[in-house]
């Protein structure tokens, strides 16, 4: 069943997957909503790809749409490719989708409970997980079980596989969710806001173990949040969401020290940093993001944009490049001032 | 000045935790263990912690949602842990609370007008027509449109729903108020927004904040005192900056190391702290930080610290509740 291809890492910096212009839509009461607009970026082997934005943004669907997890009947993919080592996952049988999910692909959800079956013990589901792709007997896989809690930092692993999931704090129930989504050592992980749900303190224990498995298994890993710090921290390459489209795309350099949309230079500016003298008045962005059925026409961002002209209302802008690897979608990107960090 | 406005004195929220055929009470839960602080006029107290450390228990207790077991709350002098439900009421004007999502602290089935009317009726303030006056006001101060008013809270965004929570506070001129996670369940461009508005509204009406949140970066950003909670005890207070500076407390300092900054790739020594925080009905004896402590000493297994000065004078002086000076 399992071939050794399934196994083996790609060679590091190898694109693995690459998403090209994807369109996703939903059917809601209220009409047809664009959730995801026209998005291509591609991951490399054994890279970390952040994707940041507001609630809203697309961020998750994106994530969906790639495990072909999005709800049904209401949710679809309607155009574009999403082209995992070379295989286009949007026209895959359900036989295939079944191989890249359960060895190829690992998800891990920002709520673990939801994750996770509330009636079966620990060991149980992290079997299932194992047995899905590899042929081995139920003994085996809970000896392999007890491996992989040990390996994601859970103490005395033997007792734990025979608990449920209630029985374990919230940070736990997490590194149970990411041993599931390591256990057929996925050649990708999609992490969608894996750490919002929980304490800054666990955060940083959860966020260690990732990089550390990151380390040891070479595999890649899609990170979604809406957490700027923990993108800086984890990420080498960040697309920035907005209203369904990508505003800005680059490295985390790029996103943090030469920001070249006006989105993304205005959620930088606006997070409340350490080093700022207290009770100052933070920038804001002004006004709220678009609702998906009542978008502005042109650049969905230039209702609340400080450098809107005329041309903005009118015409979508495309996502071009700056330097390199660099692309953001404004009509001003050229001549947006001189950013300074926001560190005081 | 010379008198705070709130004075916490040894507060002890305990919940039973019942169990048994009876429901016999089998165990206390230790939310809040023996907590001072105080809060001077127009000023900003950050209560930081991770979750269950007691921090919402002690707002809550403060504002009396919550009865204190034990210790005094005293509001100009006045203790409000004691007092009947009939005496508190005129304290209830002086202290409000804003709560984290305001999609569960309004009445879905209210009008945003009769929302902020209510406080004045309940109060028996004004005449209908100066009561319907005095919430356009309010939202005005707020930055909602005045046509909010016959709207319900479902037809607004979570920003404009925390407007809504905020008018409401600020309908009775408290000279209080506890901003419980008020910003915690917003998108950043918005977050911002309201903490502005937060500090705007402190300025113009003399308020005095309890700001309590778990993310230390907007607590120091709004406040001018912290203090640290961890599991039920303030183990560090003093002002923002000097605490953020020189952390004297080693669950302070491991908090501030696990906070993600938005620097890419900074090269920083960073303490992950292991293990997980203890449970209030279970907690250690000794300190309360025992268990995760990188400096734990056997006297920390035995005796609690108390609560001591480190540096400065008076309100502002930095305290931190450990046995060593690290």
């Amino acid at each position: 069943m399992t071939s050794t291809a399934t196994n083996s890492q790609p060679a590091r910096g190898e694109v693995l997957l690459d998403v090209q212009d994807l369109a996703v839509e939903f059917d809601t009461e209220a009409g047809r909503a664009r959730a995801v607009d026209g998005v291509s970026f591609s991951v490399r082997a054994g890279q970390t790809l952040g994707i940041v934005g507001e609630s809203g943004c697309g961020k998750s669907v994106t994530a969906l749409s790639i495990l072909r997890l999005l709800p049904q009947p209401m949710g679809r993919i309607v155009a574009g490719r999403i082209l995992f080592r070379g295989q286009d996952l949007v026209a895959a049988d359900q036989e295939t989708l079944h191989k890249v999910r359960t060895g190829q692909i690992g998800m891990i959800f920002q709520e673990p409970m939801t994750a996770l079956n509330p009636v079966h013990r620990i060991g149980k589901q992290l079997s299932e997980a194992i047995m899905l792709h590899r042929q081995v007997s139920a003994r085996t896989a809970l000896e392999q079980s007890v491996e992989l809690l040990n390996r994601v930092g859970i103490p005395s692993p033997e007792v734990r596989v025979g608990e449920f999931p209630h029985q374990l704090s919230g940070g736990m129930r997490q590194r149970v969710v990411i041993a599931m989504a390591l256990a057929c050592r996925p050649a990708l992980v999609i992490a969608d806001e894996p750490t919002t749900a929980l304490d800054v303190t666990i955060q940083a224990q959860i966020l260690e173990l990732m990089r550390a498995l990151q380390d040891e298994m070479g595999m890649s890993i899609i990170l979604i949040t809406h957490d700027l710090g923990v993108i800086a921290e984890t990420c080498e390459d960040v697309l920035v969401m907005y209203a369904g489209r990508i505003a800005e795309v680059g490295s985390v350099e790029d996103i943090f020290h030469r920001p070249s949309h006006p989105y993304t230079r205005g959620l930088l500016e606006s997070i409340p940093r350490l080093e700022y003298p207290r009770k100052s008045r933070l920038s804001t962005i002004e006004g709220m993001v678009p609702a998906l059925m009542d978008l502005p026409a042109g650049c969905r961002f230039n209702n609340r944009c400080p450098h809107r002209s005329e041309r903005c209302t009118l015409e979508a802008p495309a996502l071009e490049a700056v330097v390199g690897g660099h692309r953001v979608s404004c009509h001003h990107r050229d001549r947006l001032p001189a950013w300074s960090e926001p560190t005081a | 000045m010379s008198t705070p406005l709130l004075e916490v004195r040894d507060l002890r929220t305990w919940f039973p935790v019942r169990g048994g055929v009876l429901l016999s009470a089998r165990a206390q839960c230790k939310a809040v263990d023996g907590v001072s602080l105080s809060v001077w006029p127009g000023e900003t107290v950050g209560l930081v912690g991770e979750s269950g450390c007691g921090k919402s228990t002690l707002g809550k207790s403060i504002v009396r949602l919550v009865k204190p077991t034990g210790g005094q709350v005293l509001f100009n002098g006045t203790d409000l842990a004691s007092l009947s439900a009939r005496r508190l009421k005129p304290f209830r004007r002086e202290v409000q609370m804003i709560f984290q999502d305001p999609a569960d602290s309004l009445n879905s089935r209210h009008t945003v007008g009769s929302m902020l009317e209510e406080p004045f009726l309940i109060h028996g303030i004004g005449e209908p027509a100066s009561r319907r006056e005095k919430a356009l006001e309010l939202l005005r101060i707020v930055g909602l449109p005045p046509a909010a008013i016959d709207r319900f809270p479902f037809e607004f965004s979570g920003g404009q729903r925390q407007r809504i929570g905020i008018a409401r506070a600020i309908a009775l001129n408290p000279k209080l108020i506890i901003c419980d996670e008020p910003v915690s369940a917003l998108d950043a461009s918005i977050q911002s927004q309201i903490l502005n508005l937060l500090l705007d509204l402190q300025e113009r009406l003399k308020l005095s904040y309890l700001f309590i949140a778990h993310d230390l970066a907007v607590v120091k950003h709004v406040s001018d005192r912290i203090a640290i909670m961890y599991l039920g005890h303030v183990v560090e207070s003093g002002d923002g900056e000097e605490v953020y500076r020189r952390p004297r407390h080693p669950y302070t300092r491991a908090l501030i190391s696990a906070i993600p900054q938005p620097v890419p790739r900074r090269q920083r020594y960073r303490q992950v702290l292991s293990g997980e925080v203890p449970s209030p009905i279970d907690p250690p004896p000794g300190c309360p930080f025992q268990t995760r402590c990188p400096h734990v000493q056997p006297v920390c297994r035995e005796q609690l610290p108390a609560l001591r000065e480190v540096g400065g004078v008076g309100p502002a002086a930095h305290a931190v509740a450990c046995h060593f000076d690290l």
